[in-house]
């Protein structure tokens, strides 16, 4: 039984890995995670940031190194080997890196710059890593419609793509909730159904991070790795976040995710605009979240789960701007918020048509 | 300076020194530390997957081991108060004891919080001015204040007696004595920091209670003795360290009071969650009943309150507890109920039903296991190092050789 257990904590061998979510298309079927092994290349296991070096990776690295400093080597790939030590170089600037609120334009600017070569070097392919700020006179907030909702996991799907989200844990950031008529009781809800959808008499509900105007996660970190944007978007800072996962315990909303082990996204799927608050790769051992897709929205566009919604029920936008569509759902649906006892103050409402 | 190397070449001499057993209980605990360095070490490569934790329940055994070695460490002022401020002889030998025991804790504690972090490495992010240090607002924050300035002053004063007991004098009670208030008060505080810690979630209901601050003191004060009195029955039957039976009995009336105080809290709670049962008493109806056929967490509760509610009937009767054989067993049966209590009977059920009505259970792995046996181990090597060095001292057996 030991024996067993020690196995099973193996990093799974490469082949097993990852598994792409199955999309489903929108329309009658929907069916909810249908996994189907896609074919992998070989660097997509090591496209991944913060990539942990296997033993004999380390002993290569480390043998080289001595050669090549006792000067023993010459038939060595002097662009490899440079390479190397820029890699080791970059990797040890980042370490030493700020807190983002703390850091300048500058240091900003050269994170984002170890950042993109650092993904060149792993990978051959380059990424664009935004660090837009908040525009002013903005405020996010969204709305959903419950009557609208049939269940359908677009959102999800799209989320997952988007946001570069770790396929072999299948995290996802949306959780669709299919209830009973007649009552709305989360206890007795169905978050992993499969089978067809709509199903008769039920009604579907969706929940995310709220991104609240007074958020319980946020005050509880205790090294400042999570904070709340001017536009209200509750972000993260991966790179100085511990992994203590107080701010999992302080969200009344199973909004937050851990990444409990190295995350794998394919190289084929990464979505390679990015942003440095939302959906550039994460590492191991940190926690992330919706950022109500911070890569889009702050470039004027709609979260990929709005986009992606078949039915119409997910709206998004500014509510300072009294022209926006959330403004109107706002003003004149009856609109609700979800454990709104707790003084948390979403800026997440659900309505009915 | 010099006499503090020969203090320190001293202390390594009588550290290093010992019968057999010594030897082999030293070793055993070495090859523990090491297989539990070995298990962090599958940790750190893979990541906390190897552990049960998942983002629906996703603090478990390390946690609960930090929940409740806080305790521990904080009961050593129950043995501190007394003898220096209320000049009460009886407890004097102790007090040694009872410093040693939360410096162990301590580093214990503050090991388990480490190997529960998700990037160990980036540790240094809490160092205040280095870092990023989310003072006065995370309790988390305050945590690592507080338990990091009682270690300072848990090392620190038996240092100072110690050394001067080496040199054959007497410590200067203005020296050392405020630090010793300061060390009482910040007893209390850690303990109620880290209640705080949870009891400040409105997110988890269970947690959520303000009782939870009191019912930690109560139930520390009743476990942490009752390591103490195992302990000093240990070291007075195997070592010349005299400690007199009115010692240990007032410490075992410490135990008791405080135990039957625990008694009286988790009444009062058990008649708020079961009286009129909200939808906030989820996590008491899971642990104590459990919820939709899943009952995990049903036979840890209830042996811990079996022995909890045994040892506080032998502590509660005079006749039972002056034995010294009734005694130990009501001690061990105490230790071992609170621990149960604090970690799969608190920290579990708090995330049980998750934020959304979902029950999904925790078994802690093998993995997870062996670094927390590790911990344990090490904070035992510790403990047995600091007394070893201390009794001969205290004993006058050690001394500054001119």
């Amino acid at each position: 039984m030991l024996f067993d257990l020690f196995f099973k904590t193996r990093k799974p061998v490469e082949e097993d890995l990852p598994q792409t979510e199955g999309g489903c298309g929108s329309g009658s079927c929907g069916c909810k995670k249908k996994k189907e092994p896609a074919p992998v290349e070989p660097d997509g296991y090591d496209m991944k940031m913060g990539k942990t070096m296997n033993r004999r990776a380390a002993f290569r690295q480390l043998t080289a190194g001595l050669l090549a400093g006792a000067g023993m080597v010459q038939s060595c790939s002097i662009t490899a080997d440079k390479e190397k030590r820029e890699e080791g170089q970059l990797k040890w600037e980042e370490y030493f890196k700020k807190n983002y609120r703390l850091m300048s334009d500058e240091e900003k600017s050269k994170t984002v710059e170890r950042l993109e070569r650092l993904y060149e070097i792993n990978t051959g392919k380059t990424i664009n890593v935004s660090t837009n700020g908040a525009v002013e006179n903005v405020l996010y907030g969204y709305a959903f419609n419950i009557s609208k909702c049939q269940g359908y996991m677009d959102c999800v799907n799209a989320c997952v793509k988007e946001n570069n989200q770790d396929r072999s844990s299948q995290m996802q950031y949306i959780r669709i909730h299919e209830m009973e008529n007649g009552q709305l009781n989360f206890d007795d809800a169905d978050d992993n159904y499969f089978h067809e959808v709509p199903a008769e008499g039920h009604f579907y509900l969706g929940t995310q991070c709220y991104h609240c105007e007074n958020p319980p996660c946020v005050k509880v970190c205790p090294v400042g790795a999570t904070w709340k944007e001017d536009d209200g978007i509750v972000v993260v800072d991966y790179d100085w976040c511990i992994g203590c996962r107080y701010c999992q315990a302080a969200c009344p909303y199973d909004g937050r995710r851990f990444n409990w082990q190295t995350p794998e996204v394919p190289e084929e799927e990464v979505n390679h605009t990015q942003h440095y608050l939302g959906n550039r790769l994460r590492k191991k051992g940190v926690m992330e979240k919706c950022t109500f897709c911070i890569q889009r929205s702050r470039s004027g566009k709609n979260p990929a789960c709005v986009e992606a919604c078949p039915t119409g029920a997910r709206i998004f936008g500014n509510i300072l701007d009294p022209n926006s569509e959330i403004r109107w759902v706002l003003e004149n649906k009856k609109v609700f918020r979800l454990k709104e006892d707790l003084g948390t103050e979403p800026k997440f409402w659900y309505y009915m048509d | 300076m010099q006499v503090f190397v020969q203090f320190i070449k001293d202390g390594f001499q009588s550290a290093t020194k010992g019968n057999f057993t010594y030897h082999v209980w030293m070793g055993t605990l070495t090859a523990l530390m090491l297989l539990g360095a070995f298990a962090f070490y599958i940790q750190l490569r893979d990541g906390l997957i190897v552990t049960g934790m998942s983002d629906k329940v996703s603090w478990g055994l390390y946690i609960s081991n930090f929940t409740f070695l806080v305790g521990v460490a904080a009961a050593a002022v129950m043995l501190v108060l007394p003898t220096y401020i209320l000049k009460d002889i009886n407890l004097k030998q102790a007090v040694l004891i009872g410093e040693g025991l939360a410096v162990a804790a301590l580093i214990m504690c503050l090991a388990f919080v480490t190997v529960d972090l998700g990037g160990p490495a980036r540790a240094w992010h809490l160092i205040p001015k280095l870092g990023y240090f989310n003072w006065p607002n995370s309790m988390l924050a305050w945590d690592v204040i507080v338990l990091n300035g009682y270690l300072f002053i848990n090392v620190t004063i038996p240092l100072y007696i110690l050394f001067y007991h080496y040199q054959g004098k007497e410590p200067n009670k203005n020296i050392y004595l405020p630090g010793v208030l300061i060390s009482v008060f910040w007893a209390v505080g850690i303990h109620m920091v880290t209640a705080f810690l949870y009891a400040g979630l409105p997110a988890r209901p269970f947690w959520n209670s303000s009782l939870l601050g009191p019912r930690f003191l109560a139930s520390a004060f009743s476990a942490g003795p009752a390591l103490i009195i195992l302990i000093l029955s240990f070291i007075r039957r195997y070592t010349d360290y005299r400690i007199p039976n009115t010692t240990l009995r007032k410490l075992a009336l410490v135990t008791t009071v405080a135990a039957q105080i625990n008694l009286i809290m988790l009444i009062s709670e058990l008649f708020k969650e079961f009286y009129s049962p909200t939808h906030h008493s989820q996590s008491a109806v899971y642990l104590f009943f459990g919820l939709h056929g899943k009952s995990g967490l049903v036979p840890w509760i209830w042996s811990a309150i079996s022995l909890n509610v045994i040892a506080t009937g032998i502590l509660t009767f005079h006749t039972l507890r002056n034995q010294f054989r009734w005694l130990a067993l009501a001690c061990g049966l105490l230790f071992v109920a609170i621990w149960i209590e604090k970690g799969m009977g608190l920290i579990v059920p708090g995330f049980i039903p998750g934020s959304w009505g979902d029950i999904v259970e925790y078994t802690p792995s093998l993995v997870e296991i062996l670094v927390t046996i590790g911990i344990w181990a090490m904070g035992a090597f510790i403990f047995t190092l600091l007394v070893k060095v201390a009794i001969p001292i205290e004993l006058g057996k050690v001394r500054y050789q001119r």
